[in-house]
């Protein structure tokens, strides 16, 4: 199905909606052909070849809205979806901040999607994930490679509503990741390599299998350490992670209903002087870049924090409504399950000058940190107080030490930004906590639990 | 949904150039979800998606295909697909039994049935119970979903079986503030089950949402350190199911992936304990009438008198270790491959009384309930989140801690449970693997570690 034909389906899901009584309405089309590639000891463990294609549907009425999805693009389908959203629309109560935004646009995003990807047959994928596995397996000390999977997507998104705004566009990902082991028994550790991209040409299979492999084997022997208070460096996958984490409460909706732990902070400081944090929807390498977001605003570069000052949150068309401030074109769509709702396109943690090796050296005695768990249960996202598994290796005389495990290390969020002393050089994409590129972190202490 | 002609057609055509498993599957999927926040109801989402998948299996390779729509063309067109990717002879499908739809658990109320607004009624009220519980609530959110998922199996070793599976799910979470200090309360009922599970006294999901918020207002800063952690029962069990369910699923088990691997019929536990995986209790969150490979759910005993009994199986993996499925074949959606995942798993009743596992602690933590937890299954090393939780000071629970959180690695915890209470209870989690989040029961009655490490936020 070619994009005009998603133009066509998501103006015709509009009138749809209107036929059916909506003031109001917007559709939002998907399509996309996905491929992932798992390998194990060299065969293909498996191997998913796929289309999807789906629409969903918002429509306003008298102040309220609701939301209906389906697969069903047909003419039939688009009317059975209308008259579900208009269903919907009826049990909710009226919004006055609600609507579509007053402005619509298309911002000029470079290279979303790249040919390249068209012209690589399995094979040469398959041979790609294998390229990992060998890779990884080639260490010395490996003992598993667990998972090597290999994954891209080619696809479309169109966005059409009531007031005009009809517009299309075409994206392509690859990503590839390998989970590796190193050591037996009880001293079994793991280790996580990964890469992203348009097309697999971007994409070094070497590296990602060398990382994996290195990441593990520096933890074999891990033991847990003495609790302490003490400087602590976080390599750029836990940083983005933090990041991914921090972003969310910068959400103009958590803010407004009391659910972030920054409300009320605009203009003051809540980090240290290092950190400057951006949200850029249209970075040409941001996996999460795209000329509109998901209600029809252009979509921009948003300064978040300079110099340790929170500048703005993120507002969609209501929020910012509500706020009376501007969109910053920050509605996100999660697929077309769901109706747009404010968050992050892709976070950027500018880096600093100093590369690992100087931060671990000014960390003198401390932690180093290359793996987190529980984020997602150990933050209080209201206060911010955590308390994480981490897993890492020790920082003894400037260097790095001898590997710890089975801890957690503890904070809030906002003494830890405060306590940033510096920003690492090498920043890179992280996919996990959303889409951020972020560099390692030197933090000046934090409490570390063991035993 | 399909007819069984085309099934066999479609299983023919998958098996064009050979193949050991070929499999079919249908799914229709419909839901609504109800969101009531700052007071309003807002954003009422409802959904309806149909598709399916092909599969074929040759040796210890998968290939997969899945398509929106039941089209017979594009049907074609996806099991055509599939085959392309295998390079041997032409097989037959063995030919199907008949497919008997079959509604494992009784619904009294299809969701579907009753208004939208007596939905927003219920969460009117949970609003309303959650303000009236304490001035220093602050902020209230409640949601309600439903959803129903229809699904057809069909396999070339002629399985022919379908399912019709509806589940309903509240929830509340509350916010308290007291000058500086925020907290939040959670709190979920949910089940495989109709509306009758949520429309009989929803208040008191609100309520106890509210209870835990306003409770966690006089927090301390949580203990540091090892210590006794009495873990209370219901969603306390996502401490098995992390810590130890996860490692005996067989794909974890085949790729050395787990500290479990080569364990069976060794002790892993004291000789009191005993846990089970079950899809087949009427009613719970995990269950189902089949898994997503039309093998009928059980109930499958994973430690008896401490000694590890077996593993989660789904066709591939039993097939390799040449048992049977335990019917933990499962996925999120037509979308997905199917993977050994657990259904609801939890330890069975001891004979202790929570009081007498407290009273028993000179100095430990009560962990009531968690946010959450995380496994590494390769290693066995734990995290969770306490969300409730109370220190435990000469035998009384006294005050509430924040913050807090549990490590530890799970047998080495299963090995230090020193006593289990006599009233169990299961509650309704989400469990992602591998991309994939199927609702998943986790339970036990109250459970006491003699030590654990709790790294807290207190200096």
């Amino acid at each position: 199905m070619s994009q005009p034909d998603l133009e066509g389906i998501a103006r015709r899901a509009v009138e749809a909606a209107q036929s059916a009584g909506a003031d109001d309405a917007e559709a939002w089309v998907e399509e996309a052909v996905t491929r992932q590639i798992r390998v194990y000891e060299a065969y293909v463990e498996s191997l998913t070849d796929a289309g999807s294609r789906g629409f969903g549907l918002r429509v306003f009425l008298d102040g309220r809205s609701g939301y209906a999805y389906g697969t069903d693009l047909s003419d039939e389908g688009a009317s059975a979806l209308a008259a579900q959203a208009r269903e919907s629309a009826a049990v909710a109560d009226p919004d006055e901040f609600g609507g579509l935004p007053d402005e619509f646009g298309t911002a000029e995003v470079e290279g979303l999607h790249a040919s390249e990807l068209a012209g690589w047959s399995t094979e040469r994928k398959i041979e790609l994930a294998v390229e990992i596995e060998r890779a990884a397996r080639a260490h010395d000390g490996v003992s598993q490679v667990e998972d090597t999977v290999y994954a891209d997507a080619d696809g479309s998104v169109a966005l059409a509503n009531s007031r005009g705004f009809c517009s299309s566009y075409e994206a392509s990902s690859v990503w590839a990741y390998a989970s590796v082991f190193a050591g037996e028994g009880a001293d079994l550790m793991t280790g996580l390599g990964v890469g992203l991209g348009r097309e697999p040409g971007e994409l070094d299979p070497r590296a990602i299998g060398d990382e994996a492999a290195e990441r593990a084997l520096a933890l074999v022997g891990a033991r847990q350490p003495e609790s302490r208070r003490c400087p602590v460096v976080l390599d750029a996958f836990v940083a983005a992670s933090f990041i991914g984490f921090i972003g969310g409460m910068l959400s103009a909706d958590a803010v407004q209903r009391g659910r972030s732990l920054f409300a009320g902070r605009e203009g003051e400081e809540i980090a240290s002087a290092a950190v400057r944090l951006v949200d850029d929807g249209v970075d040409p390498e941001g996996p999460d870049s795209a000329p509109f977001d998901g209600e029809g605003s252009a979509r921009r570069r948003t300064s978040l924090i300079e110099d340790g000052r929170l500048l703005t949150f993120l507002f969609d068309a209501r929020t910012a409504r509500k706020g009376e401030r501007e969109t910053t074109a920050s509605a996100s769509r999660g697929s077309y399950r769901t109706p747009p709702s404010v968050g992050t396109a892709n976070l950027l943690l500018e880096p600093g000058d100093a590369d690992l090796e100087e931060l671990v050296r000014r960390a003198g005695d401390g932690l180093y940190v290359t793996d987190v768990a529980g984020l997602h249960s150990g933050v209080n996202p209201v206060s911010g107080t955590f308390s994480v598994g981490a897993t890492g290796r020790l920082i003894e005389g400037g260097e790095l030490g001898s590997p710890a495990r089975e801890m957690t290390i503890a904070s809030d969020l906002v003494s830890m930004l405060k306590a940033v002393q510096a920003v690492g050089s090498a920043s890179r994409w992280v996919p996990f906590g959303g889409s951020v590129k972020a560099a390692p972190l030197l933090i000046g202490e934090m409490a570390v639990s063991g035993a | 949904m399909i007819a069984p002609e085309l099934a066999d057609d479609l299983l023919g055509r998958a098996l064009a150039r050979g193949g050991d498993l070929a499999e079919l599957y249908v799914e229709e999927r419909t839901g609504l979800a109800l969101t009531l926040d700052d007071r309003r109801v807002e954003r009422p989402q409802s959904g309806r998606e149909i598709g399916a998948s092909v599969r074929v299996v040759v040796g210890d390779s998968t290939y997969f295909g899945h398509v929106d729509g039941l089209g017979e063309e594009d049907l074609r067109r996806v099991a055509d697909s599939v085959s392309q990717a295998v390079a041997g002879e032409r097989r037959r499908p063995a030919a199907l039994k008949a497919a008997e739809p079959r509604e494992a658990y009784e619904i009294a109320q299809r969701p579907e049935d009753i208004a939208a607004a007596d939905k927003a009624q219920i969460l009117h009220a949970c609003d309303e119970a959650a303000r009236a519980a304490g001035s220093e609530v602050a902020q209230v959110s409640v949601s309600y979903v439903e959803n129903r998922r229809r699904v057809q199996v069909f396999n070339s070793d002629g399985v022919a079986a379908a399912d019709d599976r509806t589940r309903v799910r509240l929830g509340a979470q509350v916010v308290a503030r007291r000058d500086g200090t925020v907290e939040t309360g959670h709190e979920t009922r949910g089940g495989h089950a109709g509306f009758e599970l949520v429309s009989a006294n929803p208040e008191e999901v609100a309520e106890k949402a509210a209870r835990k918020a306003l409770t966690m207002l006089d927090a301390v800063d949580a203990p540091t350190g090892r210590m006794t952690v009495v873990v209370g029962n219901g969603f306390g069990g996502v401490l098995l199911h992390e810590a130890v369910g996860h490692g005996l699923e067989a794909d974890a088990i085949h790729k050395r992936a787990s500290v479990y691997a080569g364990k069976l019929d060794e002790l892993v536990a004291p000789e009191f304990l005993v846990a089970y995986d079950s899809g087949a209790e009427a009613g719970e969150w995990g269950s189902d009438g089949i898994d997503d490979e039309g093998t009928p759910t059980q109930r499958t005993t994973i430690i008896e008198n401490g000694r590890l009994t077996s593993y989660l199986y789904d066709l591939l993996r039993a097939r390799k270790d040449g048992v049977p499925s335990t019917g933990n074949g499962r996925r999120e959606s037509f979308r997905h491959l199917p993977i050994p995942r657990m259904t609801n798993t939890y330890f069975a009743n001891g004979n202790a009384t929570p009081e007498d596992l407290i009273e028993g602690t000179e100095y430990g933590l009560y962990a009531v309930s968690f946010g959450g937890g995380q496994v590494e299954p390769a290693t066995g090393d734990f995290v969770f989140g306490l969300s409730e939780g109370y220190l435990i000071e000469n035998g009384k629970v006294t005050k509430p801690v924040r913050g807090a959180t549990l490590i530890g690695n799970g047998l080495e915890a299963l090995k230090l449970i020193d006593g289990v209470a006599a009233d169990l209870s299961i509650a309704t989690g989400f469990c992602g693997k591998g991309g994939q989040r199927v609702p998943a029961g986790v339970g036990q009655p109250h459970v006491r570690i003699q030590s654990l490490t709790v790294g807290g936020t207190a200096a």
